[in-house]
């Protein structure tokens, strides 16, 4: 049975071939009718739009269909029930299981009651594959991602999606540049990490610093939640806005990428200049959740 | 091995069945019966000595533990805290069995993850496992890494 559960599991060719996969969903090379009579169950715990709303849609323009749960208080694990009961049964209804959870493991974990393939749509500050292979394919699509810089800016420490394709693009000879508040860091096992398999991560203190060398910007959400008031929140998060002054001079190929949502992080204005990618990276979810579907119920 | 006292009397006495764990790092002993889950409320009839001269390690740290023979699994946990240790299974006062102990690949149950985000901290039905490499102890839930202080995880 293929889980799809965390990028570690993943070899380059892996995630060249789910890529590949993708492009071909993307130029409409598939028959529409690929996941007739197939049934995916989205188990979201947390709140999700955009992953939740493009498995949807993936699943529908393959011909399957879905059902949901959107979150913890509409479901039995308000009255105690475990993740692994839950899968149990969920997974003897359908073909295959979309997990976003809270705790950190918990897709592996569902994996290993579940009856039918489980991908994780992101579990706690852990993995979120899908998002990472968008991420790799928005990418794809304007340069080879080998040797490329690129840059995390945001909240490393947190931030799922920025662990995630880190660990992904150490498998292409990126440069990977770092760039976070002050106890936001990329921890220090994940740095280890990388470094151990052989990628070059510098860390910037600011992003004036390091804009100007970078092939893509990868901005992520700096949460309020994580600061200890109001005050230092915006004083953190108002130095690490992404305006088009701070775009001068950057390379004329620079892709800004993000997960969305954003909460200021990137000011409204730079939508509208070449380098914003991160609609785009968002639409590009449908192929990528469609190539994984695919892959885990053909 | 273990030294006469003054007295002329042996600081363990030998026992008749079960098992001998020798040469463990000193002052690791405790921690070791904690690893095999051998606590205050268990049965077992317990020898510890600790901080025995010893002429290949300086000092160690002796367990025997009556009436129980020890599998190979359960003695491989050890390896972590004891990687010298020796363990003689005993009958009828006699050595049958001597093996030393091996690195597990995987450590399920032992050690507690300390992400408290881990979905192994809940009321999960799965025990903890951890992946035994060479930089310390990997989470296979969660990735977390334990690099030190093993012995303050212990479960």
């Amino acid at each position: 049975m293929y889980h799809i559960i965390s990028i570690r599991d993943f070899e380059r060719n892996d995630l060249d071939y789910l890529l590949d996969r993708a492009g071909e969903f993307d130029t409409g090379k598939y028959q529409p009718g690929m996941l007739d009579n197939k049934l995916v169950a989205l188990l979201f715990f947390e709140p999700s739009t955009r992953t939740r709303m493009s498995f949807a849609t993936a699943m529908a323009r393959l011909g399957g269909k879905s059902i949901s749960v959107d979150s913890v208080e509409a479901s039995s694990i308000v009255k105690g029930e475990t993740l692994a009961d839950t899968i149990r049964v969920i997974s003897s209804y359908v073909d295959a299981i979309v997990l976003r959870h809270p705790k950190e493991g918990a897709a592996r974990l569902a994996s290993e009651f579940s009856s039918v393939p489980v991908i994780n749509a992101g579990d706690g500050a852990g993995q979120h594959p899908s998002q990472t292979l968008l991420d790799l394919y928005t990418i794809r699509q304007s340069m080879p991602v080998d040797g490329i810089n690129v840059g995390l800016l945001g909240d490393l420490r947190y931030g799922r999606t920025a662990h995630s394709l880190a660990l992904a693009l150490s498998l292409y000879g990126v440069t990977l540049h770092t760039i976070a508040p002050k106890g936001l860091e990329m921890p220090a096992s994940i740095t280890l990490e990388l470094r151990e398999r052989g990628m070059e991560v510098i860390e910037h203190p600011n992003v004036e610093e390091a804009v100007k060398e970078l092939d893509v910007l990868y901005v992520t959400r700096i949460q309020r939640e994580r600061f200890p008031d109001s005050a230092s929140y915006y004083n953190v998060a108002s130095s690490y806005r992404i305006t088009t002054d701070l775009l001068d001079g950057v390379n004329d190929h620079l892709m800004i990428l993000h997960p969305l949502p954003r909460a200021g992080e990137i000011d409204p204005a730079v939508d509208c200049t070449p380098y914003a990618r991160y609609f785009e990276q968002a639409r590009n979810g449908v192929p990528v959740r469609m190539a994984l579907l695919h892959e885990v119920m053909k | 091995m273990t030294r006469k006292d003054p007295s002329g009397g042996l600081i363990i006495s030998p026992i008749k069945n079960g098992t001998v764990i020798d040469h463990i790092t000193a002052g690791e002993a405790l921690n070791v019966l904690r690893f095999l889950g051998i606590t205050g409320s268990t049965r077992e009839c317990l020898s510890i000595a600790t901080n025995v001269e010893s002429k290949r390690m300086g000092t160690k740290d002796i367990v025997k533990v009556e009436n129980r023979e020890l599998c190979t699994e359960e003695v491989d946990r050890i390896a972590l805290l004891a990687p010298h240790a020796k363990i003689n299974i005993i009958r009828d006062y006699k050595v049958v069995e001597k093996m030393g102990v091996e690195i597990p690949e995987i450590l399920r149950g032992v050690v507690r993850c300390p992400n408290p985000g881990c979905i192994t901290n809940t009321n999960e039905p799965v025990a903890s496992a951890f992946e035994v490499l060479d930089k310390g102890l990997h989470c296979l839930y969660c990735d977390w890494l334990i690099k030190d202080n093993i012995a303050n995880h212990i479960i």
